[in-house]
């Protein structure tokens, strides 16, 4: 018998032969009556930035906050300042240089400063946490309250890859001292346009 | 309780009677079993449930200055009990005192004053089993049964601790047989209610006292520790 | 030798034991922040209790589901009876992709298999990037806890373990630069890493696909480089759809930590371009729990380690006096289930105080499971001869109440009058660390008496 039977037939004579239903996980939860405010002071807690784009272009944006950086790189197909296309790269490994990548960012989260990313047409997910500085942009419309809402948005009924982000990456593995930038990203920045 | 703490099983019986209830303490009781069974002798724990039983049954409250025990009759004794005759009435009359008082009799005043300030020591079992205050752990509103009946003696002063419902590190055998771990954490509570300034620890579990008066005993610190009992019947 | 002598050494050294525990109750503490900024807190807890219940119990559709959904996304899925086969399989998988240098992030499950020892004897380098478990690496030491790894030490401690191994600065253990550096020596291994293997937080029935959950991005940067991800995950890790999951991913970190989110939740649904994705089911013990009513629902754990902050004795004793794979409540319970013997002191490093099961995100009733492994420890005849004995004879007392009124008696009478040397002698336990309850004159029986008469 293959260990898959063995383990299946282990579970089949073990489990018990009744069980209760699956719960509603709709549940009543917070909803926030300002969720970008909301958005905001979470992510600037967990070590991030929100800003609200106005009368500015995603290129002037990054021209002025993002100075003298060499390697910058894009997915968001708006955005003009690109020093090379991340999807004609060969493997990689050939990001590990990039100094900003800014990237497209589905929806927001308020309760949690996250952002679902989650693009097919990017090839190298490896992009996401090569790279130094992340700029993450997303329709200002685009923010739910909670996981229970994000949650409907998202859907995997094809292979593919998606990933949350909230905020730079970061340790405390060292006497409890919070450090940003442990191996992802150290800066993490959601524009909202 | 009988032995070791007099004072504070007299206590209990003055609270009790001078609420003008019928209190008998039959004289053939002698432990719930709670040591057998933390232990996991559950077979002699078992046959302690059985007799303790027999003896309690037929009254219609069971009241113990001690929310261990109670917690034992009340959660644990199904195990051993579920099914036999007048198990069912004595699970649902079996009260821990403060909780008694506080649930069924309900006093607007315990008509004594102890002017002193007070550290409550939330026993675990009391604490978390019986649900005599809420817990920090959990996101529900705020109470305590403790508190409140403490409130009705008059000049009593509370103090905030660190740690509100820290384990005093008793838990029975493990008081010897993690001896170390024991006395750290029997020191840390104390030292919780003398930073806070307490001048006396409270609570509802004597072995939980017993433990900390040990510490502040050998330790030669400067707070006292008094069953609720005490502080109800109006000793100073 | 068992907790208490291995936890006595940590309590011996006051400082150092109280830091250690400041550091844990400092996390409960944050933990208690962010779960009463949520009023669902405890529906949320009750909800996810149910989801898991409801899948153990039946589990084998679910996994049969979620095989079914993952091969139809192109992963690959092998079954592991217990940790020998899944050790085999990986090295195996390895072996065939000409993988000789692994990178893995966290996983308590490759722990608990002793996959790392294994892969080293046979010629593989693997490298854990999550940065606690890699300084505990290259100390040559278990973790002490399955969130902090590291929580053990002192920054100097890794300031020299890094000296040693990644030529830092000589007594520069400011916890940025160390980071930094070890940033740098990570992702050396990231970028020239063959294969990589993860853990799985939870894995998706409906959609075939598998969570990982990190703040440093190590298991990302692992499994996005090299062309090889193995990703290791133990029966018990599917839930049912991806709606479930927004409860687990509600409840997960701040438990955990008292973040509201990890920096990083991906959903793995296909492997990266020209690669291939493995996962290996492992039961190891776990379907047999799911028949025994008495410990089934320790299979709910999330793996948080929330249970690990709040507990008192956890807290005083450090994860390293517990001997098993997982310490704290959870550790306790698992590894009494797993092997009764070897971890029998574990159900005893417990005053039942019951605050683990109020943090348990999945409302496992944590001090339940560790007072009946008790139970079946006396049943197998592993409590000791001694305690057996004592117990046995106290309880036979407790049957004769004129015996014990008798024996209270002589106590009250002799003891007050031995002297101190005999009183507080070695074998007075009790004694060592706390003076002996003062002896009353009368029992409250004989006060009881003479109040009658």
């Amino acid at each position: 018998m293959s260990s898959r039977e063995t383990i299946l037939n282990s579970i089949k004579k073990n489990r018990p032969s009744s069980t209760i239903e699956l719960p509603n996980t709709d549940i009543s939860h917070v909803k926030y009556r300002d969720r970008d405010k909301k958005f905001a002071t979470t992510l600037k807690s967990v070590g991030g930035d929100a800003v609200w784009l106005e009368d500015k272009s995603v290129d002037e944006f990054v021209a002025e906050n993002y100075r003298d950086l060499d390697v910058i790189v894009s997915t968001y197909l708006e955005f003009n300042g690109s020093t090379k296309d991340a999807n004609e790269l060969e493997t990689p490994h050939l990001l590990e240089d990039v100094d900003l990548a800014v990237i497209k960012g589905e929806f927001a989260v308020a309760e949690n400063g996250a952002v679902w990313i989650k693009n097919p047409k990017n090839r190298h997910r490896a992009l996401y946490f090569l790279a130094t500085r992340l700029l993450i942009v997303v329709d200002k419309n685009s923010i739910v309250d909670s996981m229970h809402e994000a949650y409907k948005l998202i859907d995997f009924s094809r292979a593919g890859y998606g990933t949350f982000i909230s905020g730079p990456s970061k340790t405390a593995d060292i006497e409890q001292a919070l450090v940003i930038g442990a191996h992802g990203a150290v800066e993490v920045c959601v524009l909202f346009v | 309780m009988n032995e070791l703490y007099p004072k504070a099983s007299m206590a209990t019986l003055k609270v009790l009677e001078n609420l003008g209830l019928d209190v008998e303490y039959p004289m053939n009781q002698t432990c719930c079993g709670q040591p057998m069974a933390n232990s996991g002798c559950y077979l002699e724990a078992k046959e302690l449930a059985k007799r303790f039983l027999k003896i309690f049954k037929d009254y219609d409250y069971i009241v113990a200055p001690s929310g261990s025990c109670v917690a034992m009759v009340r959660v644990n004794y199904a195990q051993f009990l579920e099914g036999e005759e007048g198990f069912e009435h004595l699970k649902n009359n079996t009260y821990e005192l403060v909780e008694f008082l506080h649930d069924v009799i309900k006093p607007t005043t315990m008509n004594v004053s102890f002017s002193y300030r007070v550290g409550i020591h939330n026993s675990c079992h009391g604490h978390r089993e019986l649900g005599m205050a809420s817990m920090s752990e959990r996101n529900l509103p705020e109470f305590s049964k403790i508190k409140k009946i403490l409130s009705l003696v008059d000049d009593i002063e509370f103090v905030t601790l660190r740690r509100n419902d820290e384990c005093c590190g008793f838990g029975g055998i493990f008081s010897v047989t993690q001896e170390a771990v024991s006395v750290a954490m029997g020191t840390d509570r104390v030292n919780d209610h003398i930073n806070a300034k307490a001048e006396v620890i409270t609570g509802i579990d004597m072995s939980c006292l017993m433990h900390m008066q040990g510490i502040i005993d050998r330790q030669k610190l400067p707070i006292k520790t008094m069953h609720i009992a005490q502080i109800l019947a109006g000793e100073l | 030798m068992g907790h208490p002598k291995k936890a006595s050494k940590f309590v011996a050294n006051s400082e150092r034991m109280h830091w250690h525990d400041k550091a844990l109750w400092f996390v409960r503490e944050r933990r208690d922040l962010a779960t009463h900024q949520l009023d669902e807190w405890e529906e949320l807890r009750r909800v996810a209790s149910e989801i898991k219940t409801h899948t153990m119990d039946r589990l084998d559709y679910y996994l049969e589901e979620f095989e079914k959904n993952a091969t139809q996304k192109g992963l690959h899925i092998h079954w592991a009876r217990d940790a020998k086969e899944h050790n085999e399989i990986v090295l195996n998988l390895l072996l065939t992709h000409g993988a000789k240098r692994v990178v893995k992030s966290k996983s308590m499950l490759t722990e608990e298999c002793g996959l790392n020892p294994f892969l080293e004897k046979n010629g593989i380098e693997i490298v854990d990037t999550d940065l606690g478990e890699r300084i505990v690496q290259l100390r040559k030491e278990a973790p002490s806890h399955i969130v902090l790894p590291a929580i053990h030490l002192k920054k100097e401690e890794v300031g020299k373990t890094f000296e040693e191994f990644l030529n830092t600065q000589k007594d520069n253990c400011d916890p940025t630069y160390l980071t930094r550096e070890a940033r740098k020596h990570l992702r050396e291994k990231f970028l020239t890493a063959d294969a990589s293997i993860t853990g799985v937080n939870f894995a998706i029935a409906q959609t075939g696909g598998v969570v990982v959950c990190t703040n440093e991005g190590n298991a990302d940067l692992g499994a996005s480089l090299p062309k090889l991800h193995i990703a290791s995950m133990g029966i018990e890790k599917v839930i049912p759809r991806l709606e479930e999951l927004s409860v687990f991913t509600r409840l997960l970190a701040r438990s955990a930590t008292g973040q509201p989110i990890t920096t990083y939740t991906s959903h793995f649904h296909a492997p990266i371009e020209g690669g291939e994705l493995h996962i290996v089911i492992v039961d190891n013990g776990r379907s047999d729990t799911l028949s025994n009513s008495d410990f089934k629902e320790s299979l709910n754990c999330i793996r948080c380690g929330a249970c690990l902050n709040t507990c008192p004795v956890y807290r005083r004793s450090g994860g390293h006096s517990y001997g098993y794979t997982i310490p704290g409540p959870i550790g306790s319970t698992l590894g009494a289930s797993r092997d009764l013997q070897a971890n029998r002191t574990l159900p005893f490093a417990c005053t039942l105080c019951a605050s683990c099961s109020n943090v348990c995100p999945s409302k496992i009733k944590l001090h339940n499971q560790l007072y009946r492994h008790r139970q079946n420890v006396v049943k197998a005849g592993l409590l000791g001869a001694k305690k057996r004995a004592i117990l046995k004879v106290s309880s036979w007392v407790m049957k004769h109440p004129l015996l014990l009124d008798f024996v209270g008696l002589v106590v009250r009478k002799v003891v007050p009058i031995l002297p101190r040397g005999i009183v507080y002698s070695k074998a007075n336990i009790w004694g060592r660390g706390r003076e002996v309850p003062k002896f009353p004159k009368k029992s409250f029986k004989e006060l009881y008496k003479e109040r009658k008469k």
